[in-house]
């Protein structure tokens, strides 16, 4: 679980101001709220890439707020997934796992096993710079869920896909949850999503999460 | 009731665009016509009478060497120099941006007798005791690295500027260190780049004459590179053979010209030059 306690976050002239709320373990939390509101702020601070004014950030009951990035342990797909373009499919989907060395045959079994799970088993030797919107979104999911992290931050990861394959990934993400258990916290500004995917909604507004609907 | 104007008929672009293509078809004439000029001058006689002197092989050789080694050395300053402007802020950001750009505005004498004025003072003295550089091999690359860095450091600063943080930023995620991040992935993404400032700065090394000349002298066998070699054959009046090495000096700059166009030096020069 994830546990967000008073963080306040200066960023020039925008502030976010005594952010407090929990995600329980295994949970599917989506946090609303208008462009410009601070949302990829707050996300890009819970895993570490943002410095924070104060407050405090507990995963599994652990302070991360001082950890840099890579000892957090956060799974984080952006906005743009942001693949890893010279490499092929398989090489971003072994990122994380050749970083924390695991063996070979470790690797090539949580490949096989990601990439059953997100259906992007043709995929894995083509160069990762070819592929579309909605493979290239798969392909961030399974780098980001790799390692097997605690928690999964997704930011806005529908925006830029058209309708048949919004609804193909929102199923995907349905399906990654039933099987991993991840606790997630997803941005987006749609309702829609939020419906089809949310045990808990957040609201950020005027520099604040104001709104909790259980 | 409502009156319709007449429909506007604009003036033709064709007298618009000739008068663009002619005054830039100038610039393509002139550089043609001196290509042209040299190829006419000497006949492939001379051209291999010149290229079998000793002292013209001596200088091919002193000048791919040099050129190359100012190329390293200038990739492993402005790989560091453009990655670290590119991503980071510091104080004194924009004051290392402008001093770096300084070689690229100096006149190139000025480069020549500034090193050495360098190499006079004590510091320079105390590094001469373990390497020599005036007057000497290490001097002339020296005097190309330091035209040529400035040229490498604006081409990597451009290329990490047109590459997005966000991947360095998922590799910190995903357990990498900042240094994890950019040898897997930052430097990967900036190949071309790399490629770019590293023929930009093998070409602008192998055109060096000023700073050589003043700071490592003009000796035949010893310090001599191309474009010296140009200058003594024409002071001697021998205009064959510094036609025929000018020439040389051509199809190299071509051969470069041809891969910094295929590694994608038509977007990273927009800045560079």
């Amino acid at each position: 679980m994830i546990r967000v306690e008073n963080l306040c976050i200066k960023q020039g002239a925008f502030s976010l101001q005594d952010i407090s709320f929990s995600i329980p373990p295994g949970s599917y939390a989506v946090l609303m709220g208008r462009t410009g509101s601070g949302k990829t702020t707050l996300i890009e601070s819970l895993c570490g890439l943002r410095a924070v004014h104060s407050g405090r950030i507990l995963l599994d009951g652990r302070d991360v707020t001082g950890e840099p990035p890579a000892g957090r342990n956060i799974g984080y797909v952006p906005q743009d997934a942001a693949i890893f373009s010279t490499m092929t499919v398989r090489q971003n989907l072994e990122f994380a796992l050749s970083v924390r060395r695991w063996t070979r045959e470790r690797i090539g079994a949580r490949v096989r096993e990601l990439s059953a799970l997100l259906g992007i088993g043709a995929l894995l030797d083509q160069p990762a710079r070819r592929l579309s919107g909605g493979e290239a979104q798969r392909v961030a999911l399974g780098r980001a869920l790799a390692f097997h992290p605690p928690l999964l931050l997704l930011d806005e990861p529908l925006s830029a896909l058209d309708d048949d394959t919004r609804a193909a990934t929102i199923t995907l993400l349905q399906s990654v949850r039933e099987h991993t258990g991840v606790t997630t916290l997803h941005i987006t500004h749609n309702h829609e999503d939020a419906e089809r995917l949310a045990d808990l909604v957040f609201i950020l507004s005027n520099g604040q999460v104001t709104k909790e609907i259980p | 009731m409502s009156t319709s104007s007449p429909p506007h008929r604009p003036r033709a672009d064709w007298p618009f665009l000739c008068g663009m293509g002619l005054l830039a078809g100038t610039y393509v004439v002139l550089i043609v016509g001196m290509i042209w000029a040299d190829l006419t001058f000497t006949t492939p006689h001379f051209l291999a009478k010149a290229l079998a002197s000793p002292d013209i092989q001596f200088s091919i050789r002193l000048s791919l060497m040099t050129c190359t080694a100012s190329t390293v050395l200038s990739l492993l300053v402005a790989i560091p120099a453009g990655y670290l402007m590119s991503r980071f802020s510091f104080p004194g950001k924009k004051l290392a941006d402008a001093i770096m750009d300084i070689p690229i505005v100096l006149p190139p004498l000025v480069i020549g007798l500034s090193l050495l004025i360098l190499f006079q003072m004590p510091v320079g003295k105390a590094i001469e005791r373990f390497i020599p550089f005036t007057y000497a091999v290490p001097g002339v690359i020296l005097a190309q690295f330091a035209v040529a860095c400035a040229f490498a450091v604006r081409t990597m600063l451009v290329t990490f500027d047109q590459i997005s943080p966000r991947g360095e930023q998922v590799a910190m995620t995903l357990g990498c260190n900042r240094a994890g991040a950019f040898w897997r992935v930052a430097l990967p993404e900036a190949r071309r780049g790399v490629l770019t400032a590293a023929t930009l700065a093998w070409a602008r090394s192998l055109g060096e004459f000023g700073p050589i000349l003043v700071f490592a002298g003009a000796t035949r066998m010893r310090t001599e590179v191309l474009p010296t070699t140009v200058f003594l054959e024409l002071s001697v009046g021998n205009i064959e053979a510094a036609v025929a090495v000018s020439l040389l000096m051509i199809v190299f700059a071509l051969a470069v010209l041809t891969m910094a166009r295929a590694f994608g030096l038509r977007t990273s020069r927009e800045r560079v030059l």
